[in-house]
């Protein structure tokens, strides 16, 4: 669908997140009943639980062209489902690592613990993550395997 | 063992504190510690530096630490609670990652942020220990009943100091009662001396320093025992000011640690800058307990 | 599909900062959103009735409301649609609010992010299918943790109902924290004489179990059927031999033993029953102090018991009960006013914790009684009272408000004079805090009656002097610093978490905050329920509160209970993982992964083995979904076609 008559002209930066449902979702609207200011360019995915992400998710965002991509759960020992952050843990860590090799700066990409209390701490991350986002500038995405935007690395 | 440590005496210790200097060279020496002074120091800025720009504090500071790290030193010892602040300050501003550029622009010369900024008081009690003291004792002051005051700057605020307990240090306690002396549990030992009012508002330091005299007086202190020359001034320097506020007569001598330690460990009082106090304090030196068997069979060889 | 959008306006709390009619308008622009608008208050009667009128004049197939969280009114919009005859699962939430327009007050890139967030719920509505639940049954028995007034009140509400209760209680005695009170505010009541019979009932209730001196070990399961393992600690006492006559407490020869029920003010023996009053009255072996595990011999007790309860031999026991709720009452810890170096960090015997003071003011305290100090048991003059000693000061990390201490510290002052009325009481406040019935009341009658000194300011030192105490405070309406010789100084300290409350709370995945109390659902809203359905919240647990409230909230938990229990049977969530037979590899990856062993092999015709979700177990995290390499597993309403749909529509 095209974006002709959109309120406004363009979002700035497209940055999408990964929120668990029981956490960070929780801390994000924990956030919002605070009235804790944040840059307007999250958009956020609720799933169940990090141990739903699919680290396909985050390269497909990436690969057509999202500007970065933010997944945050429950702090290690909290998950809602005992263990489903561990094994988050360990996917996004390994994909962190991969995106370079798919031509992606890794820094588009961060992963981080909120609970349904840490207001501020949510505000604090997506504002830094905001920050981190617009120093890299526009992500062009990966369109085929030779024309990556291998400058930026 | 030999340790070695760089020596930041900043300008204080040159000038009214200068038996602080002459006792801490003799105490270490003693101790087998070896004092390398920073060649070309500079003055740490003091309170009109960090009250003016804390920034240029640091800086100034760190200049004596980066020239110290160039020496490839892994501490820097400093007998003043003020130079210390000062020191400390400098490595805090390297490591705070909001400051930490401006502050290296500033400072215009490499620095790691690798070495340490430790008190006199912090070295003698951590790294020397109040045993090791003990055993270099030849005269101990046994029977000289001592009031420890540490002074408002020496432990506080806490997350600067990182030594001893804020509130109830007790690192000098541990030293002086390892040299043999008495000590009173005394409360008043992180009180204000009132410090710099000193010069501006005499009448401040009238009043607060005679409550440290009259509480130490009160519990039978014979003398003070500080680690800080701004509070060794305002009790010694000024006690005759005291006096005329309280109208009465104290005639309390204070001792920094090192010339309390260096009696101990039998050096010479002129070599720790005994006669350079106001209070006199000849009566210590006079009192000292005799030296014991040992001590004469050594002295013997 | 044709899908209705309906943007909340939530009076000025979106609008304020939203164009909702702009995102109603640039929701049309999808080709399925056939219908679109912006309301007041869509959660509303009438803004529910827009909904449910839309749907039947427009024929609409699924609906997207714009508004608040999901988390707040996901389930009565839910229930909206499916009274207009639609799937409750054909409808989706996009939150601009807590989100959105709480957030930012750029009121361009609001609009813009709202109307992504809307074309982001309409994506992944477009992929959704009705889902239907099923039923399983409750197990009509509770939990209740913890056996403070709060647990023994939610307890005897739900025994009253005629539900099976099981308790279990930490400490050897129930009674928690209230049985060690003097007296309680504002009325004055005496603590045991109110607490004392309620303790009664809970061991005559035929149907209340009491675990006492027993623990939490491990709890799975799910609302309706929890598994929970219970740990009894040994006592090295057969309870069900002993009497608690007290012989052995009276000939034990270990008798430098802390009182912690007294807060170790004073003395009791190796053996004992904590108070008189104890339930279950039985005696405890504390092993740390016991002369036959020290020194290998004495025996003394094994010997006087007349019915031959002692057993050294004894170890801790494991039980497993079945419950469909838990109530959580699990209460506070006193704060540790140690780190207080300028009130003596614990140096000083006469500087003692308000729960100290209350044993002292207690008759069956260790003084009988009788105020005096503990170092030498002499009746103290002028008493100082220093509030907030571990309340409202971050740098302690203790930055909230105790809510209890203003209103104690009162009282301890009016029982001090009505005791010694030649006594002076001095209280130093920042700020005095008596909102509750006949609260502020009782803080005048303190000041005005009694005659306590308040004085405005904190205490800045505290050192001994000739026998007595200097406190050094400022008066901060005079403007001056003032100095009491105090003999006794009562410290109000504050509440903290309790110990091992963060351990107990991830055996129950329940969530807990900064300072380790737990997390209700909606803190106004759904005070006693916690995120994780079946477990509820009593008392200090949840957060600071005194007496009244924590009764309140036990009532409270117990109806909840008694709710959830009315019926036989509970709707399990169709939120769960199926699998697509076809597309199983039957690689068994998801079945090592569910935390829960909600996936099992399944043998179809001819020996062909595929993975099958038991959809009562399923807890519905997606884990087995995110692993499974052909993706045969989905996890229903949250599938990879709507996670990917979404992500689409943002990288259009």
């Amino acid at each position: 669908m095209g974006k002709t008559d959109s309120p406004t002209e363009k979002r700035a930066l497209t940055i999408i997140g990964f929120l668990c449902n029981w956490c960070s979702y929780g801390g994000a609207d924990t956030a919002g009943v605070c009235r804790f200011k944040q840059p307007t360019d999250l958009r956020v995915i609720r799933v169940p639980c990090t141990g739903r992400m699919d680290p396909l998710f985050i390269a497909r965002a990436l690969i057509l062209g999202a500007d970065g991509v933010l997944v945050s759960g429950c702090h290690p020992r909290d998950c809602h489902y005992a263990v489903g952050n561990l094994y988050a843990r360990r996917r996004l860590e390994i994909l962190k690592r991969m995106l370079p090799f798919m031509g992606i700066h890794a820094d588009r990409f961060h992963y981080t613990w909120v609970s349904a209390s840490e207001g501020q701490r949510w505000q604090q991350v997506v504002t830094e993550f905001s920050e981190q986002v617009g120093g890299l500038g526009p992500n062009p995405g990966v369109t085929s395997f030779h024309t990556g935007n291998r400058e930026e690395l | 063992m030999k340790r070695s440590v760089a020596y930041y005496q900043g300008c204080s210790l040159e000038g009214l504190a200068v038996e602080y200097d002459l006792s801490t060279r003799a105490v270490c020496e003693a101790l087998d510690i070896e004092l390398v002074e920073i060649p070309d120091w500079s003055c740490c800025g003091s309170t009109p530096a960090h009250s003016y720009d804390p920034l240029l504090s640091a800086a100034l500071a760190g200049r004596n630490l980066a020239i110290a790290e160039k020496l490839r030193c892994e501490t820097v010892m400093t007998p003043c609670p003020g130079c210390l602040k000062s020191l400390k300050g400098a490595l805090l501003t390297y490591h705070d990652t909001k400051d930490h550029d401006a502050f290296m622009e500033l400072l215009a010369m490499p620095f790691a942020g690798q070495v340490k900024a430790v008190s006199l008081l912090q070295l003698l009690y951590e790294e020397v220990g109040p045993d090791l003291i003990g055993q270099r004792v030849l005269f101990p002051l046994t029977g000289l009943v001592l009031a420890p005051y540490y002074g408002c700057l020496l432990t506080r605020p806490a997350g600067f100091a990182q030594f001893d307990d804020p509130e109830n240090p007790l690192s000098m306690d541990a030293l002086l009662k390892a040299v043999g002396a008495t000590v009173v549990d005394f409360p008043y030992k992180t009180e204000c001396c009132g410090a710099t009012y000193g010069v501006t508002r005499n009448a401040i330091v009238g009043k607060l320093a005679g409550r440290i005299l009259d509480m130490a007086a009160s519990l039978g202190a014979q003398a003070l025992a500080v680690a800080c020359p701004l509070c060794q001034q305002n009790l010694d320097l000024r006690q005759s000011q005291v006096d005329r506020y309280w109208k009465r007569r104290f005639g309390i001598p204070v001792l920094y640690i090192t010339q309390l330690l260096g009696l101990a460990f039998g050096i010479d009082s002129r070599r720790l800058g005994l006669d350079k106090l106001f209070v006199d304090a000849a009566f210590i030196t006079r009192t000292l307990h005799a030296p014991t068997e040992e001590v004469k069979a050594f002295q013997g060889n | 599909m044709r899908i209705g959008v309906f943007v909340c306006q939530c009076g000025t709390n979106i609008a304020g900062t939203v164009d909702t009619e702009a995102v109603a308008r640039d929701a049309l622009r999808h080709p399925e959103v056939v219908y679109a608008t912006s309301y007041m208050y869509t959660c509303s009667e009438p803004g529910q009735q827009q909904i449910q009128r839309a749907i039947e004049e427009q024929d609409l197939q699924g609906v997207v409301v714009a508004a608040c969280s999901p988390r707040m009114h996901e389930p009565t919009f839910r229930r909206a649609v499916e009274k207009a005859g639609l799937n409750r699962y054909m409808f989706e939430m996009a939150n601009i609010r807590e989100h959105v327009s709480w957030i930012s007050n750029d009121r361009a890139a609001n609009t813009l992010k709202a109307a992504d967030l809307v074309q982001m719920a309409v994506a992944k509505l477009r992929f959704n299918h009705p889902l239907f639940s099923s039923q399983v049954p409750i197990n009509k028995r509770v939990m209740v943790i913890g056996g403070g007034v709060a647990g023994i009140q939610a307890a005897l509400d739900c025994a009253d109902g005629g539900l099976e209760v099981v308790m279990v209680e930490r400490q050897p005695s129930i009674g928690g924290k209230m049985a060690k009170l003097d007296k309680t505010f504002p009325t004055v009541d005496c603590s045991s004489c109110i607490l004392g019979p309620k303790m009664v009932d809970v061991v005559q209730k035929e149907n209340i179990r009491l675990y006492a001196g027993s623990e939490v070990e491990s709890v799975s399961g799910y609302i309706g059927n929890f598994t929970v393992q219970i740990r009894k600690k040994t006592t090295y006492v057969d309870w069900s031999l002993c009497t608690g006559c007290g012989l052995c407490m009276e000939k034990c020869p270990s008798r430098k033993v802390p009182d912690h029920f007294n807060e170790d003010l004073g003395n009791t023996r190796a053996i004992s029953i904590p108070f008189p009053q104890a339930i279950p009255k039985k005696a405890a072996i504390d092993k740390e102090y016991c002369r036959q595990f020290s020194k290998g011999k004495c025996g003394v007790c094994k010997k006087i018991c007349p019915v031959g309860a002692i057993d050294f031999d004894m170890e801790d026991e494991f039980i497993s009960e079945e419950v469909g709720a838990v109530i959580v009452a699990t209460g506070f810890d006193l704060f540790d006013h140690s780190v207080y170096g300028e009130y003596g960090g614990g140096r000083f015997p006469d500087v003692i914790s308000g729960l100290q003071y209350e044993r002292i003011l207690s008759a069956s305290g260790p003084f009988g009684g009788h105020i005096q100090r503990p170092s030498d048991g002499r009746e103290p003059k002028n008493i100082v009272f220093i509030a907030c000693v571990g309340s409202r000061d971050a740098s302690v990390g203790r930055p909230y408000c105790s809510g209890v201490c203003c209103m104690y510290i009162a009282k301890q002052a009016i029982l001090t004079r009505d005791h010694l009325p030649d006594a002076n009481c001095y209280v130093f406040y920042m700020d005095i805090r008596s909102p509750g019935k006949n609260y502020d009341e009782f803080v005048r009658r303190a000041q005005e009656e009694y005659g306590v000194h308040y004085i405005r300011g904190r205490v800045g030192k505290i050192y001994p002097k000739n026998d007595h105490l200097i406190v050094q405070g400022a008066d901060t309406l005079l403007g001056a610093q003032v100095e009491v010789e105090a003999d006794l100084v009562v410290l109000a300290t504050g509440i903290e978490a309790a110990a091992g409350a963060k351990e107990l709370a991830e055996k129950l995945r329940i969530s807990y905050d900064l300072h380790g109390f737990y997390m209700e659902s909606h803190p106004k809203l759904r005070p006693v329920e916690t995120n994780t359905a079946g477990v509820y919240l009593a008392g200090v647990c949840q957060g600071p509160k005194d007496i009244p409230s924590s009764v309140a909230q036990g009532s409270a938990a117990a109806a909840k209970v008694q709710a959830l229990f009315y019926r036989d049977t509970i709707e399990t969530s169709p939120q769960v993982a199926l699998v697509n037979e076809r597309a199983c590899v039957a690689c068994g990856k998801c079945i090592q992964v569910c935390p829960f062993g909600a996936i099992q092999w399944k043998q179809l015709r001819g020996g062909v083995q595929k993975a099958e979700v038991l959809a009562s177990v399923c807890q519905g995290c997606g884990l087995c979904n995110a692993t499974c390499p052909p993706k045969a597993v989905q996890l229903q309403h949250c599938t990879d076609s709507q996670i990917l749909a979404e992500i689409d529509v943002l990288c259009a």
